[in-house]
């Protein structure tokens, strides 16, 4: 190649890289972050790997070989539940759902948020005024108790707890969103691209939205552990999807079944752990992202 | 969530106090957004014409929070109308599931609950009567609603109250301490003690308390709030009260105080540097007192913010807690009534919950007003 003239979008590109290794490397630079982000690695490998590690049938519960509710032994590492169930492959099932749940209603949360965020921050107007309102609404409703109030009349499903914990999310994204884009609003580049002729939807996609999305990953990030803790106490409380397996709903089986009474320590600890690592993880993770936005929170004086 | 960083800590405008709704919103809400032509047109008129006369500006602000409030506590009827009503479908169905009806009795049943009604009637009466205490009666326990939640109100208010008030005590102190020497031991430990705890689900945390505490080491009561042998004099029931109060209030400040640590360490990292406390040093100020009667006070102005917008919790805060220890208070009878199924009980404490919230973010809102000059004067 001898071409000397560099296309735009090749400049865009590189200058992304630049950035994205910039952030990586202040990101590298925090000990707790990079711990969470391994920790991560290793929860969401355990999980897809899970239907190779244990069959589906040992979550079967006419299949079950073990004894009723028996402390660790050779065969069981962890245990069993009421039914003769492993412990072990009860909570590495329960991770895949846990975590799918997390991350699809985290992922609607944010993207209703970042929508409703930007075009009420860019178009304003009543529109805006109305968003806002409503995102203010929804921010100051007690979220379990909507979570399960709307529960308790949909049914149970997984669908209707992602879409209940999604509509308890989405107006922090909002709120965060439509500041970010208020500031860069007032940056001179966008008022070029007005003056250029740029439309709304161009101004938004290409110029708002880069400059917002490093700020919602950050907030995605903490996002997430809400949104599993949230997914467990609702299916603790016994609100959750009856036919799969989440850590919550194997801690409801617990309490239902007497497992505190009946001093079942290997039946409590590891999915409430889980549960604990997992948002303990994306905390870690979320925290080191947003002292990488920003350079306040380092610790730099 | 904590998002612990209420960073761009002073939002010096008319907007501040609706800022302090929401921790995270406050995180990077630019301090100058009036300038730009269509988005802030929202805030700019109100903010401009409040400036100059101070004298009104309290009413006006008043009367713009009360305002909100009771729009937002309309919306709740409306959707408490909304989800119970409508999406929830025909309650008789609920009410005769284990027995065979006949039409004439349900027909009797639909005019007693007034579901004959057309829908704008039964949205009135739903109105009139929550507005006036009314609450209808309880499908579980056959009693008034209002009732019901007058007798359980105190078990919350005791446990929840309890729980808050050791977790902002904690949360302070440790916070500011934390604070003040960032990076040290003491700050690294608490600040990782404090996550761990705040990440683990509030359940399951009671059923390991319980474990531990009661089962293993017998010395606390599994569960309930008071023993049926206690004698009836107030004493003996007060410590009995206070025995079985311990494990929840355990739980519930183990998981909130995280919260309040992390509020008060980075609104304190806000104040470090400043020049005030370079000048406080340099006047030969202990560094306990730059830090007392310096640092902390103004710190304190945020965090308090959040303190009053977290009591709005105190009612509705404790619904975990309250079922893992089934404590007899409204969250204990709230998650009953999902699976009974009581959709009246259901109903109501769904709008007392919610409108309790929103009350209490008001109350804030009017206090920020005393507490902070900055409103006043924008």
């Amino acid at each position: 190649m001898t071409t000397t003239t560099v296309s735009p979008r090749a400049l865009r590109r590189a200058r992304r890289r630049q950035s994205l290794a910039r952030s990586w490397a202040a990101y590298r630079a925090q000990r707790t972050g990079m711990v969470g982000l391994v920790l991560l690695g290793v929860i969401v490998v355990l999980a897809l790997a899970a239907p190779v590690l244990v069959p589906e049938s040992a979550l079967s519960v006419t299949q079950a070989t073990g004894g009723r509710m028996a402390p660790p032994s050779a065969d069981f590492p962890l245990g069993t539940d009421e039914t003769g169930r492993s412990i072990l492959a009860l909570t590495l099932w329960g991770s895949r759902l846990s975590l799918l749940i997390g991350l699809t209603a985290t992922v609607v949360a944010i993207v209703i948020g970042t929508a409703v965020g930007i075009t009420s921050g860019h178009i304003g107007g009543w529109y805006g005024w109305v968003a806002l309102r409503l995102s203010d609404w929804f921010m100051v409703l007690p979220s379990l108790v909507v979570a399960i109030a709307l529960l308790a009349v949909l049914g149970r499903s997984m669908a209707t707890t992602i879409t209940v914990i999604a509509l308890v999310s989405w107006p922090g994204t909002t709120r965060l969103v439509r500041a970010q884009t208020l500031t860069v609003q007032s940056r001179p580049y966008l008022e070029r691209a007005k003056a250029l002729g740029a439309g709304h939807w161009h101004q938004m996609t290409k110029h708002i939205l880069p400059n917002v999305l490093p700020l919602v990953l950050a907030s995605a990030t903490l996002l997430v552990p809400s949104a599993i803790l949230m997914e467990s106490s609702l299916a603790w409380l016994g609100l959750g999807d009856p036919s799969v397996v989440s850590w919550g709903s194997i801690l409801n089986r617990a309490s239902d079944s007497g497992a505190v009474s009946a001093h079942a320590w290997w039946y409590l600890l590891p999915p409430g752990l889980a549960i604990l690592v997992v948002v303990l993880a994306f905390m870690m993770c979320g925290r080191a992202l947003e002292a990488v936005f920003n350079p306040r929170l380092r610790g730099e004086r | 969530m904590t998002d612990s960083t209420p960073s761009e800590g002073a939002a010096p405008e008319g907007a501040a106090s609706e800022d302090a709704t929401t921790a995270s919103g406050a995180a990077i809400r630019p301090s100058d957004v009036a300038s730009p032509a269509g988005g802030a047109s929202t805030e700019a008129p109100s903010a401009g014409r409040s400036a100059g006369r101070v004298s009104s500006g309290f009413g006006r602000y008043l009367l713009r929070h009360v305002g909100g409030a009771a729009v937002s506590l309309l919306l709740v009827l409306f959707s408490s109308f909304f989800i119970f009503r409508l999406i929830a479908g025909d309650p008789i169905d609920q009410l005769t599931r284990e027995r065979p009806v006949s039409p004439e009795e349900r027909a009797a049943m639909r005019a007693e609950l007034g579901l004959d009604q057309p829908m704008w009637q039964q949205f009135v009466d739903y109105l009139t009567g929550t507005l006036t205490g009314d609450l209808g009666e309880s499908f579980q326990y056959r009693r008034p609603i209002f009732d019901l939640i007058v007798e359980r109100l105190p078990a919350t208010l005791l446990l929840s109250g309890t729980g808050m008030v050791l977790a902002v005590l904690l949360g302070f102190w440790i916070g500011t301490r934390s604070g003040w020497r960032q990076g040290s031991r003491f700050d690294r430990g608490h600040v990782a003690t404090g996550l761990v705890l705040y990440s683990a689900p509030t359940f399951w945390l009671g059923m390991i308390v319980i474990l531990v505490f009661a089962r293993y080491l017998g010395l606390f009561p599994v569960n309930g709030m008071r023993s049926p042998s206690t004698p009836p004099d107030f004493w003996s029931q007060a410590v009995d009260i206070g025995h079985h109060l311990v494990l929840p209030v355990l739980t519930y400040t183990a998981v909130v105080y995280a919260g309040y640590l992390m509020i008060m360490r980075s609104s304190l990292l806000d104040e470090i540097g400043s020049d005030y406390l370079t000048t406080a040093r340099a006047k030969g100020l202990r560094d306990d007192e730059v830090r007392r009667r310096h640092a902390v006070p103004n710190a304190l102005l945020p965090t308090v913010t959040l303190v009053f917008l977290a009591l709005g919790s105190v009612v509705n805060g404790s619904i975990v807690t309250e079922t893992v220890f089934s404590w007899p208070g409204l969250g204990t009878l709230f998650v009953n009534s999902i699976f009974y199924p009581d959709r009246p009980v259901l109903q109501a404490l769904f709008v007392l919950f919610s409108s309790s919230t929103i009350l209490t973010v008001l109350c804030a809102e009017i206090l920020y007003w005393f507490i902070d000059p900055r409103i006043r004067r924008s």
